[in-house]
């Protein structure tokens, strides 16, 4: 395993959120579940961040921001959706301003519904985000590096969600102890709304 | 002049053992910080661990220049605690540590991000509050043993028997203590490189740096750390190993009471910043330098 599973920066980003989510990815950090137990920083710079924690859904303002942020963390990195309007839009989904869930934007890796998403559910996000990344690392090693220049990388987003390689499988043995919290992991996103709409009403999370 | 043989083995030591003595030190600050937080805290080992991960990362500049300015910057501290620990000259080692930091601001400053920039003016503040109470140390460590030189200070050439620096040098003692939160980056005087995220512009001086580079950047430190409580220690011996030995000991209770304000303080203005160390190098510092020369005189 590499070390970049046993020391995992964060940077966290409010898309939309009611706060309702912030503050709980926020109570992750207190004494109270203190992930810095598992070498989680909460950096505030991108350039130093390997999971990328986004909450509330996207809209059409922010989104130049998450993709800059997206494209200024360096290689090998991870995404995770906290909540269930960054998975999905959530009850603003149908808003006139908000483009939806997360990855209508850049590639996710984790998705941590829930309103607001418990924080011992986003630490289980955060845990499965570092087999994506060790996934990732390994994809890595296995091609020669090459360096990505700033155009390569904007052109690489209209790749959304189709990395390289096949997706991650979900990590039996990453799995914290309380399995019984809510946490779906999904190794590739919907491709089309109809997908979208049995993988709702199959966790039916967002009726209410 | 022949080289000592204990000279060479404090270098090599330093060297071999400094990245590690380092690391193990941020380490185990960052657990105390957690306990006195009333949290649990990372493992000791964290800062290598952390340091693995940032090797691993994919290497991203913003310009060519970047990664040499850095690179300069950690040889240079390297430079400046082996001519330390080599029993070098004291003048010598703070003019090679001032030429360090200098090249750690000229990487933030290349970068032209204005948080980065930010982050530089706030080191280049941040050295001038510390730079003149470091010359007065050493000043102070001149006026005691008569030598600049590390080897004969630590061997107690021209102090009275029995006696320590620190019994003439107490005000300038004092003083470095209060300096020591600047160069250890800790709350209040943390201004151009926070480590903890909540009270920082973006990452301060570090902000355009990333994976290689900033774990160069964290070595440097770790480095730069040892060497400064090895200027603590400088305070001690006068030959004997039990003063020595109590030196290495203040020297780490230096340490943690610098964790200790780290975590019982927040961030200052940077005004205040240069003012009080300034207050302070004049009452504690000149004042030491001015009560020694007239002891000195009656003597």
């Amino acid at each position: 395993m590499s070390y970049i599973t046993k020391s995992p920066w964060i940077i966290h980003y409010d898309g939309s959120s009611c706060n309702g989510c912030d503050i709980e990815v926020l109570a992750c950090l207190t004494p109270m579940y203190d992930v810095e137990r598992f070498g989680i920083i909460n950096t505030g710079n991108p350039k130093h961040a390997d999971i990328f924690l986004i909450t509330g859904s996207i809209n059409e303002q922010n989104v130049s921001v998450v993709k800059q942020i997206y494209e200024q963390m360096p290689e090998p990195k991870a995404v995770a959706a906290i909540g269930i309007c960054a998975t999905s839009g959530g009850v603003f989904k149908d808003c006139y301003n908000i483009m939806g869930g997360v990855d209508t934007v850049i590639p996710v890796d984790v998705y941590v519904p829930g309103c607001a998403a418990r924080p011992e559910a986003i630490i289980d996000g955060v845990v499965r985000a570092l087999g994506a990344l060790d996934e990732k690392k390994k994809a890595m090693e296995k091609r020669p590096h090459e360096t990505t220049t700033a155009a390569e990388a904007v052109a690489n987003l209209d790749r959304m969600g189709l990395p390289d390689g096949a997706p991650p499988e979900p990590l039996e043995e990453l799995v914290l102890p309380g399995d019984d919290i809510e946490v779906k992991y999904f190794g590739t996103q919907p491709d089309d709304e109809s997908a979208d709409d049995s993988k709702n009403s199959g966790s039916g999370k967002e009726e209410a | 002049m022949p080289v000592s043989i204990y000279a060479v083995i404090g270098l090599v030591c330093y060297l071999i053992a400094g990245p590690f003595v380092g690391g193990l030190l941020s380490g185990i600050d960052r657990k105390v910080t957690a306990r006195m937080q009333g949290r649990f805290g990372p493992p000791i080992m964290q800062p290598f661990y952390d340091v693995r991960k940032l090797m691993e990362k994919e290497p991203v500049t913003v310009n060519s220049g970047q990664d040499f300015y850095v690179m300069c910057f950690l040889i240079f501290i390297i430079i400046t605690g082996g001519l330390f620990f080599f029993g070098e000259n004291l003048l010598l080692v703070i003019f090679t540590l001032t030429t360090a930091n200098l090249f750690l601001v000229i990487g933030a400053y290349s970068s032209n991000s204005p948080y980065a920039q930010i982050g530089a003016e706030r080191e280049l503040l941040q050295m001038m509050a510390y730079e003149p109470m470091v010359l007065l140390t050493a000043v102070g460590l001149y006026m005691t043993t008569g030598s600049f030189r590390i080897g004969d200070i630590v061997a107690g050439v021209g102090l009275d028997s029995g006696g320590i620096p620190l019994q003439y040098l107490v005000g300038i003692f004092i003083g470095y203590l209060f300096i020591l939160t600047m160069k250890f980056r800790k709350s209040p005087f943390d201004l151009s490189l926070s480590h903890h995220a909540h009270q920082e512009l973006v990452k301060g001086v570090t902000t355009e740096f990333s994976g290689r580079t900033l774990a160069l950047i964290e070595i440097a430190h770790w480095y730069e750390n040892v060497f400064l409580l090895g200027f603590v220690f400088l305070f001690f011996p006068n030959g004997t190993w039990y003063m020595a030995v109590i030196g290495a000991a203040v020297a780490l209770l230096a340490f943690f009471l610098e964790v200790f304000i780290d975590n019982a303080f927040a961030r200052m203005k940077w005004q205040f910043a240069l003012k009080s160390s300034w207050l302070v190098t004049i009452t504690f510092g000149a004042a030491n330098l001015i009560l020694l020369y007239y002891l000195r005189g009656l003597m």
